[in-house]
C-alpha cells in the first residue's frame, strides 16, 4: 500500500508541471515506470511542425537513443520531456524525477566541483554524497576542483554525477559526447552502460552517431520531420562489436533511414 | 623564474627612474624654470613641509572622507538598484529606462546646480561623487545579471532550484566579475568628480589646498596635490584588483589548467 502511493507521487502530468508551476503535481497511478507520449505536436510560429502527432512509450529500465539529422526534432522531444519546452499539443507523461545532460557540461564556474555534483541539495550528507558519485564517474580526485580547470570529458563526467545524484528514474542526455574527442567518447560511452546498469534508470539519448548508438541502446529511433520513421530493437548483448553482422546490418539499416547511401 | 621576474621588474622602473633623474639635471642646470616646473628635489623638500606641518594629513583624510561617502553611497543605491531592475520585469520598467536617461546627463555639469541647492558644505561635494560613481556600478552589474548564461539559467531549472537558489547560486556569483568592473571605473569617476568639487568653492580637501596654491603661485604644492591624486587613484585600483582576486579564484585558476 505505502509503497504503491510512494510509486504514484512519482508521476506527474507534464502540461500540469507546466501550466501550474509546482503545485499543479497531479499524481496518477499508474503500475510501470513508463515514459508515455500520446499524439505530441510542436509548430513554431508558421513553420513546417518540429514535432508532429508524435507518441511513443519507453517501458522503465529501457535504454532509448534516438537518431536525426539537425532540425529532425530531436532536440525538441528532449527538451519537452526534461520540462524546458511547453506541451502544447498532445500529452506527455514521465517519472517526476528526472535529470537531464546537455552536450556542453553546464557546470557553474564559480562553485567547486562537488557543489556543482549536490547543487539545490541541501542537508549535510551532501558533500558525501557528491563524493560517492563522484567516485562512480571516477572522479574521486577533482572533487575540489574548479570547473574551468577540467578537461572536456572530466566535466561532462561531473555533469553525469549531477544527474545521478539525483537518483533519477528517467535520465535524458542531449549529445552528451559529441564535443569530446574520439577515444575520450568511447570511454564515456562505457561509462554511461555501467551507470545504466548500475541505477537502473529509463535513459533517453540523443545523439546522430549510429554507432553510439548502436553500442549503447536497446532500441533507436529514427526521427525525420517530427515524426518516428523507424523503430528498430538492437538484439545484441553487450559489449558489442562493430564486426559482428548483425550490428553491421542494424547499421546499414539506420544510415539508410537517416538518407545515407554506401554509394554516396 | 624569480630571477627573471625581478630582472623584468627593474627594467620596467628603469624609464621612470631616468625621466625624474633627467628631470633633475635639468632644473639643476637652469634648463627649466623653477617656477614652471620645480625640480623632484625641492618637489620632496615640499612634500616634506606639508606633511610635518600637519596640512596634507588634514586636508588628505578630509578627501578621502568626501569619497568614501560618497562612494560607499552610491554603491549600495547602485546595487540596490541593479538588484531590482536586473532581477524583474517590474524593476526594470521603472528603474531602468530613467536611469540610461540620467546616464546621458554629464553628472559635472550639475556642480552649479548642486551648489545652489545644497551650498558649499559637504552635501554637493559627497553627491557628486555619489553620482559620478553611481552609474558604472548600476550599468555593469545590470549588464552582468541580464546577461547571464541562459544554459546555466536552465540547468538550474533542471535541477528544481528555487528563484532565491538560482538567484543566490548562478546569478549573483554570474555577475560579480562585472560588479567588480563597475567598481572599479566608479573609483576612477569618484576621482575625477572629487576633484572638480574641491576645485569649486571647498575650503578643505586636496583639491582646496592646491587651488590656494594656485593664488601664492606654488607650483610645487599643486604638483604635490596632483602626485596625491595619482596615488589615491593607484590605491584603490590596486584594492579593486585585490578583492577580485581574492573574490574570483575560479576564474584565475582556470586560465591554466592544472
Amino acid at each position: 500500500m505505502v509503497a504503491g502511493v510512494a510509486k504514484a507521487g512519482r508521476y506527474a502530468r507534464m502540461n500540469h508541471i507546466i501550466s501550474n508551476g509546482e503545485e499543479g503535481l497531479r499524481p496518477l497511478v499508474r503500475e510501470a515506470a513508463d515514459v508515455r507520449i500520446t499524439n505530441l505536436s510542436r509548430q513554431f510560429s508558421g513553420g513546417p511542425p518540429v514535432l508532429d502527432h508524435l507518441s511513443l512509450t519507453i517501458p522503465a529500465g529501457e535504454f532509448v537513443v534516438l537518431l536525426g539529422r539537425s532540425g529532425s526534432g530531436k532536440s525538441t522531444l528532449l527538451r519537452t520531456l526534461a520540462g524546458l519546452d511547453p506541451v502544447e499539443c498532445g500529452e506527455v507523461l514521465r517519472p517526476a524525477a528526472v535529470s537531464v545532460v546537455f552536450q556542453e557540461s553546464r557546470l557553474l564556474p564559480w562553485r567547486r566541483v562537488w557543489q556543482n555534483v549536490v547543487l539545490g541539495q541541501k542537508g549535510p550528507a551532501a558533500k558525501q554524497r557528491a563524493l560517492s558519485v563522484l567516485a562512480e564517474v571516477g572522479l574521486e580526485h577533482r572533487v575540489e576542483a574548479w570547473p574551468l580547470t577540467l578537461s572536456g570529458g572530466e566535466a561532462q563526467r561531473v555533469a553525469l554525477a549531477r544527474a545521478l545524484v539525483r537518483d533519477p528514474s528517467f535520465l535524458m542526455l542531449d549529445e552528451p559526447f559529441a564535443a569530446l574527442d574520439a577515444l575520450t567518447r568511447i570511454q564515456m560511452q562505457a561509462l554511461v552502460l555501467t551507470l545504466w546498469r548500475k541505477h537502473q534508470c529509463t535513459t533517453l539519448l540523443v545523439t546522430h552517431d549510429v554507432d553510439e548508438a548502436l553500442i549503447l541502446a536497446d532500441r533507436v529511433l529514427v526521427l525525420e520531420n517530427g515524426r518516428i520513421k523507424i523503430d528498430l530493437p538492437v538484439p545484441l548483448s553487450r559489449p558489442r562489436r562493430h564486426a559482428d553482422p548483425v550490428f553491421e546490418g542494424l547499421r546499414c539499416e539506420l544510415l539508410h533511414a537517416l538518407g545515407v547511401h554506401d554509394s554516396e | 623564474m624569480t630571477a627573471r621576474f625581478y630582472l623584468r621588474e627593474g627594467r620596467r622602473l628603469l624609464s621612470p627612474v631616468l625621466l625624474v633623474a633627467g628631470w633633475q639635471v635639468a632644473s639643476a642646470c637652469g634648463l627649466i624654470s623653477a617656477r614652471i616646473l620645480p625640480s623632484p628635489v625641492q618637489l620632496s623638500r615640499t612634500l616634506w613641509g606639508l606633511i610635518k606641518d600637519g596640512s596634507l594629513l588634514t586636508n588628505l583624510l578630509v578627501s578621502l572622507e568626501r569619497v568614501s561617502f560618497g562612494f560607499s553611497l552610491a554603491l549600495i543605491v547602485g546595487v540596490t538598484l541593479a538588484l531590482l531592475s536586473g532581477l524583474s520585469r517590474w524593476g526594470e520598467d521603472i528603474i531602468d529606462a530613467p536611469l540610461q536617461i540620467l546616464r546621458t546627463l554629464p553628472a559635472l555639469a550639475l556642480a552649479p546646480l548642486f551648489i545652489l541647492w545644497f551650498g558649499i558644505g559637504e552635501e554637493p561635494k559627497i553627491l557628486l561623487v555619489f553620482l559620478g560613481a553611481l552609474f558604472p556600478i548600476y550599468l555593469n552589474l545590470h549588464k552582468g545579471i541580464r546577461n547571464i548564461d541562459p544554459k546555466l539559467l536552465e540547468v538550474a531549472r533542471t535541477l528544481g532550484l528555487s528563484r532565491a537558489q538560482t538567484i543566490r547560486d548562478v546569478i549573483l556569483p554570474g555577475a560579480l566579475p562585472d560588479l567588480l568592473l563597475g567598481v572599479r571605473y566608479a573609483f576612477g569617476i569618484a576621482w575625477l568628480m572629487l576633484v572638480v568639487a574641491e576645485q569649486v568653492n571647498a575650503e578643505s580637501g586636496i583639491g582646496h589646498m592646491m587651488m590656494d596654491a594656485e593664488d601664492f603661485l606654488r607650483t610645487d604644492i599643486i604638483l604635490v596635490g596632483l602626485i596625491v591624486y595619482g596615488l589615491l587613484g593607484l590605491i584603490s585600483d590596486r584594492l579593486v584588483r585585490t578583492a577580485e582576486r581574492w573574490l574570483l579564484v575560479w576564474q584565475r585558476q582556470g586560465g591554466t589548467r592544472v
